[in-house]
């Protein structure tokens, strides 16, 4: 109840912005607010596991790909020749494949994206656990790099398979039928529903997050933040929890892939690039680390900007320098910064000691 | 039987020894003290019994078990609660938010129950946040519940930390220099909380500098030098020993 109010101003601000650009006749602004909101998903997600249990990856676009990739190839791969295969068969019946057509009028037979959709984030739980049990024994430089590491052997994976169609990535990834009417494509007559269910997603995404933070979890995850050697003392499993929020965090990008690769109808290798990570990392950064809204706006704004252009050519650049920049001058999030004169600053810098 | 035993611990860093062949016992519901002087090895002693430190040999026993080689929070399991000589807030959270991170292993809750906030969960929060506050107000800062920790008053500061160790319920509570950094009105106040917190039937080990405090609330008295043991005995027969005279005052 308590944490309906504090969503309120924010759905608000998300029917507001449908019905500004339905007046003002720009609804396609909601494309790129649609896709937006499946980053800022991801991003919230790596909050978590950056700003409260205080461990980097810079391997988040890995998980976005593997959750979208797997996604994409298991709903439009055709299985149609093996249908005598009494597995298959099997599986049909039961509504795990569903049919459909191609863009010939051929037959296809292809698993349903609800399974789909599970089989890809079961994939990235247990790709998670096993990358994670290893790596976050490392700290610092090393889980960077390390994350690093694992971001690469993914974007690879996706350039050199047949299966995910190498540099040209997977076209052609059918509707999600989420239910009977709600259904994630990028079909233009479903363009202000998709951006409901993706900000519905979003906002559902951000309510769990914040019980998390607001919970015993959450307080064991800060406190490790704060003292990893007395949350110990006080009996906090610190390696499990590491694991288990860097596995959250990676369902979290595992599910924006999936939801977003249905709404874009397909999905290539530049998003499971490094130059992705980094960018998160850096939304996660500009929005505060620690703080879950200004990773969610910061993740949508500058997501929104990015995909409409606005940073031309330089985009990738501009990531690049917003880190930076946010290291030098920012380090708790662009929200934190007021302006104070300087002897006003001074006198705090002496009061913190 | 002892509740909390060590047998022939030794600690080495490269060549120094730190903790050098230390054996002693403490009684349940004992307030045991450990003394020395500077560098003798007793926070070395308490990271060794917590497992924060592993062992270079000899044994840790707690009722007869052998803890030395398990990780801290399994030692927290077993009801061993610490604080630290240089106080470690968990920063970023208020007073009372400390203290329930004490409460984390009387507690349930895991990921799942916490993001859907199940029922069970919110029953559980707020049994936490009563006792938390319940400590907060015992040790007389819970005016100060809601303000971040480590923003207090330094002696408000290990008030929470006594809190939050608290909040742990255990059998043995290890202070590392509780008086350390308090005035005199402060440390005579920690004395009778030590003592309070023994009436529970918590048994203290209690490393301390300030003299009048250890003898007048010790049961028993270890003395570290150089990371050996050289006495171990009432307060009254360690105001007497020679040896101990002679750390304490320095051999000409
Ligand atoms: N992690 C460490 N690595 C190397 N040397 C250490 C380490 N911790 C402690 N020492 C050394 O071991 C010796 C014992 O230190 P310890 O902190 O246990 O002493 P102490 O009795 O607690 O002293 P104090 O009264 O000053 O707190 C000191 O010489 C110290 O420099
Ligand atoms: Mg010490």
């Amino acid at each position: 109840m308590k944490r309906l109010l504090t969503i309120a101003p924010l759905l608000a601000a998300v029917i507001a912005i449908h019905l500004l650009c339905a007046a003002t006749g720009t609804l396609y602004y909601l494309t790129q607010m649609t896709m937006s909101a499946y980053y800022a998903l991801l991003i919230i997600g790596l909050c978590v596991l950056m700003g409260y249990a205080g461990q980097i990856s810079l391997g988040h676009g890995g998980f976005f790909a593997i959750g979208g990739y797997l996604s994409a190839a298991l709903t439009t791969h055709n299985l149609e020749h093996l249908q005598d295969n009494s597995v298959i068969s099997a599986l049909h019946s039961f509504g795990v494949l569903q049919s459909g057509q191609d863009l010939y009028g051929g037959t296809l037979l292809v698993v349903n994206p609800w399974f789909a959709c599970i089989l890809a984030i079961l994939a990235a739980v247990v790709i998670a656990y096993l990358i994670g049990i290893p790596v976050l024994k490392l700290k610092g430089h090393y889980l960077a790099m390390a994350t690093l590491g694992f971001g690469i052997i993914i974007y690879r994976v996706v350039l050199a398979s047949e299966y995910f169609g190498e540099a040209d990535g997977i076209s052609e990834v059918p509707a999600f039928v989420l239910l009977p009417g709600l259904v994630v494509s990028g079909d233009f007559a479903g363009r202000v529903q998709n951006y409901y269910i993706a900000w519905g997603l979003l906002i559902i995404g951000l309510i769990l997050l914040l019980n998390l933070i607001d919970s015993r979890v959450g307080r064991a995850l800060r406190a490790i933040h704060g003292s990893s050697e007395a949350a110990d003392a006080m009996g906090v499993n610190t390696a499990r929890f590491k694991l288990q929020t860097f596995v959250l965090s990676a369902v979290f990008a595992a599910i924006a892939g999936i939801f977003l690769t249905h709404y874009n109808g397909g999905i290539g290798p530049s998003e499971a690039g490094v130059m992705k990570s980094v960018r998160y990392v850096a939304l996660v950064a500009v929005g505060g680390m620690a703080h879950l809204w200004g990773a969610l706006t910061m993740g949508v704004l500058l997501n929104f900007l990015s995909l409409r252009g606005a940073f031309g050519a330089y985009d990738d650049a501009v990531f690049g320098l917003i880190l930076i920049l946010v290291m030098l001058y920012a380090p708790n999030g662009i929200l934190s910064v007021r302006w104070r004169p300087r002897w006003a600053r001074k006198k705090t810098a002496v009061e913190e000691g | 039987m002892d509740l909390l035993q060590v047998d022939k611990l030794h600690k080495r860093f490269g060549g120094l020894q730190a903790v050098s062949d230390v054996s002693f016992g403490v009684r349940s519901g004992q307030i045991k003290a450990v003394i020395g002087p500077n560098g003798a090895g007793k926070t070395t002693l308490f990271n060794l019994i917590s497992g924060a430190l592993p062992s270079s040999s000899g044994r840790v026993l707690f009722k007869g078990q052998e803890i030395q080689g398990k990780k801290p929070h399994q030692v927290a399991q077993l009801g061993i609660a610490r604080t630290y000589q240089n106080i470690k807030m968990f920063s970023g959270m208020t007073a009372l938010e400390n203290v329930m991170v004490g409460r984390h292993l009387q507690s349930r809750s895991g990921f799942v129950s916490s993001m859907f906030n199940l029922p069970g969960t919110r029953g559980e929060e707020r049994l936490i946040r009563e006792k938390s506050m319940e400590l907060l107000g015992l040790l007389e800062i819970a005016d100060v519940a809601h303000v971040s920790a480590t923003s207090l008053a330094f002696g408000q500061q290990r008030a929470v930390e006594f809190a939050r160790a608290l909040a742990m319920e255990p059998e043995i509570l290890l202070l590392d220099e509780p008086a350390a950094g308090l005035n005199m009105y402060e440390t005579a106040e920690v004395g009778r909380l030590i003592s309070r917190i023994r009436d529970l039937g918590i048994t203290v080990l209690l490393v301390e500098h300030d003299m009048s405090l250890v003898m007048d609330i010790s049961d028993e008295i270890v003395v570290l030098s150089f990371g050996q043991k050289i006495a171990e005995n009432l307060p009254a027969a360690i105001q007497q020993d020679p040896e101990v005279i002679k750390i304490y005052l320095g051999e000409e």
